[in-house]
């Protein structure tokens, strides 16, 4: 890969690498906590709850500081991904984000509706009919599957309330 | 005999026609969730499992394996074809079968594939035959060191044996352990970790956990490719495919020694992919034309098909006589035993015969039934992948939400798995491998207790992890396969030291 100023810059592989050795370290002292806070000494029914966690955390701690120390030394200067990679996955993770966030509220299905057309009409480029067409025969391929055929209900809204599904 | 006897018994509950319907979805569900780029064995399996809770486990747990006897025929399809392995396990089948295909012997080789598949299954289920009965007898007898002891061994094998940093591997690992603590102590039915958030009190279902990072995390690494993902065409007939299984048997040693190494690697929980390049490596080294390798030989796909399809068919050894996975998807299925309510472990072999053999014996119809469904359809296969992704992507998102909501029946829990699919997209990309985070999820609450049960019998002694030679043996088995790696180094630099 040739180094392009612009178009193929990024964050470093090495920044990226820091920052997930910190997180899985801080998460790994977060459990540390928590099993104080449940006791990890021995009570009459033998270790208590927070036992084993203790431990584990202990060991998440541990590793994540070699797996620190580790990163630093990487001179490489390789790129996490370049900024337009990481434009594409955001286009994703943010629509899905507000799909799954709006599940609740408006139900699976029309959610399903809103987020399918979304991505086709404006990541894929569809023509609207293919676009309208997918959108609207998955959810109802949907609705036969699992509500009708294995009986797994799903998460419904005001719409289906009013055709009374 | 009496395994016989049972064998028979299983094949007739897998023999009837409600469960060989099951079977054919199952492997054609199978095989497209092996042809899609996004959507693996593990999670295929996992976002399919609740449409399976209404079922008798019997049927459930056939047509479940099938979709995994299907996922492992389909990566071969797009690995020969299109050179993108759709499952991690074809990576090496893309070596020699993309060239294949390229100098216009796309039949030749998917029939290679497809044959070797069955062969290293076929292979794998024999011995599970033979073999499960009597490794669930012998652990009938373990305790709760034992258990432990065998655990220990499990998660040391994934440290020693895979590609990724060590300490990486620890550090998802115990993750993972500490996802599985997360809720009700199972021991003092005390609360622990959950901080006050009341939807964790049940604590981290592993399911979600592998929707999101395999489903979710591979979509958005396939995405920082772009859109532009394009298919080609494929046909196979008949011709092509009984010439083909004319050249075939001279390979036998070639085959014999993958499905050797793919069982082990699979028992093992090492899994199918390190057996696959294992198999594809020493069959380079050791075959009379190693140096075409690499340019379209046809002993260059049939070694590491073979030795992925036995490595993932052998999973299910240890998954049913110890309740330990050998893979992300046999751990998948384990989930599923709990759920519909049977205890893994050596007593399955003593309380659920019906399931266990109606299983083993699905096995043997299922991979048949794959090799002909595959040879048959592999043109309509290789038209999924003409799909563009821009419809496919959106579509597995769907699913994988239907399927982590359908778990539980919570919303919190979708929103969970895109977190777990981010984070699957950082970990991935930073190297940390996922199988032994998700294992440790299944497997964390069984382990803490045979842990904790031994110290209680011991009072806190951990001398009672060396206290019999049965014990002792895997437990030195266990830190062996830890250090594994570190040993190799020790010895090559004897070797270089001495020369």
């Amino acid at each position: 890969m040739t180094e392009q100023p612009g178009s193929e810059s990024g964050p470093a592989h090495k920044t990226l690498e820091t920052g997930t050795a910190l997180l899985i370290g801080a998460f790994g002292l977060v459990v540390i906590f928590g099993s104080i806070k449940a006791g990890i000494n021995w009570g009459a029914e033998g270790p208590r709850a927070g036992f084993f966690p203790f431990y584990v955390g202990a060991a998440i701690v541990g590793a994540s500081a070699i797996n620190l120390w580790s990163a630093q030394r990487d001179h490489g200067g390789r790129l996490f991904a370049t900024w337009g990679q990481l434009r594409q996955v955001m286009s994703v993770v943010v629509p899905t984000a507000i799909y799954v966030g709006s599940m609740p509220f408006i139900g699976l299905y029309v959610a399903s509706t809103v987020f399918i057309a979304w991505f086709m009409r404006w990541l894929g480029g569809y023509r609207w009919l293919t676009t309208i067409a997918v959108a609207i025969g998955m959810p109802v391929l949907t609705y036969l599957v699992f509500e009708r055929w294995f009986l797994v209900p799903l998460p419904k809204g005001p719409l289906e309330e009013w055709l009374g599904l | 005999m009496e395994e016989l006897a049972n064998l028979f018994h299983g094949f007739a509950v897998a023999l009837q026609p409600y469960n060989i319907m099951l079977m054919i979805i199952g492997i054609t569900l199978g095989v497209i969730i092996g042809v899609l780029p996004g959507l693996g064995g593990a999670n295929g399996v996992a976002i399919l499992l609740p449409l399976t809770f209404s079922m008798p486990p019997t049927s459930a747990i056939i047509m479940l394996s099938c979709i995994y006897w299907g996922a492992l025929f389909g990566g071969a399809i797009t690995s020969i074809l299109f050179n993108i392995p759709g499952e991690p396990w074809s990576v090496a089948t893309t070596f020699d079968g993309y060239p294949m295909a390229q100098q216009g012997k796309p039949g030749e080789a998917l029939t290679a594939a497809f044959t070797s598949s069955f062969v290293g299954a076929l292979f794998a289920v024999i011995m599970i035959t033979l073999v499960a009965p009597l490794v669930a007898g012998f652990a009938l007898r373990f305790g709760p060191a034992e258990k432990f002891a065998v655990y220990f061994l499990a998660f040391c094998s994934f440290v020693g044996l895979s590609k990724e940093p060590p300490f990486k591997t620890i550090a998802a690992m115990m993750m993972g352990f500490a996802l599985a603590a997360v809720g009700l102590d199972s021991i003092t039915g005390q609360l622990r970790l959950t901080f006050g958030v009341t939807e964790l009190l049940n604590g981290f279902d592993f399911l979600i956990a592998v929707i999101g990072l395999f489903g979710i995390g591979e979509i958005l690494l396939t995405m920082e490719e772009g859109l532009a993902f394009r298919g080609g065409n494929a046909t196979i007939n008949l011709r092509v495919v009984l010439h083909t299984w004319r050249e075939l048997p001279s390979y036998w040693m070639t085959s014999l020694r993958s499905c050797l190494i793919g069982c082990w690697m699979g028992v093992t929980p090492a899994g199918a992919t390190p057996a696959s390049f294992m198999s594809y490596g020493i069959a380079k080294r050791l075959a009379r034309r190693g140096n075409n390798f690499g340019k379209g030989e046809i002993e260059g796909v049939i070694a590491p098909e073979t030795a992925a399809h036995a490595a993932g068919t052998s999973a299910l050894l240890p998954m049913l006589s110890l309740g330990v996975p050998g893979s992300p998807t046999a751990a998948v299925l384990l989930g599923g035993l709990l759920i519909w309510g049977l205890q893994p472990g050596p007593m399955l072999f003593v309380e659920q015969k019906e399931f266990v053999w109606g299983l083993i014996a699905s096995m043997y119809l299922g991979n048949l039934a794959g090799l002909l469904v595959v040879l048959t359809c592999v043109p309509i296969f290789a038209a999924i992948l003409r799909v563009p992704f821009g419809i496919i992507a959106p579509l597995i998102l769907v699913l994988c939400a239907i399927g982590a909501y359908s778990v539980h029946n919570s919303t919190f829990d979708v929103m969970l798995m895109l977190v777990f699919g981010v984070l699957g997209y950082l970990l991935k990309k930073c190297n940390y491998p996922l199988a032994p985070l998700v294992l440790a999820i299944v497997l964390g609450d069984k382990a803490e207790e045979a842990f904790r049960q031994s110290l209680l019998g011991s009072q806190g002694s951990l001398g009672v992890f060396f206290s019999n030679g049965l014990v002792s043996t895997i437990m030195v088995l266990g830190l062996v396969a830890l250090f594994w790696s570190a040993i190799q180094e020790g010895f090559s630099r004897l070797r270089t030291a001495a020369a």
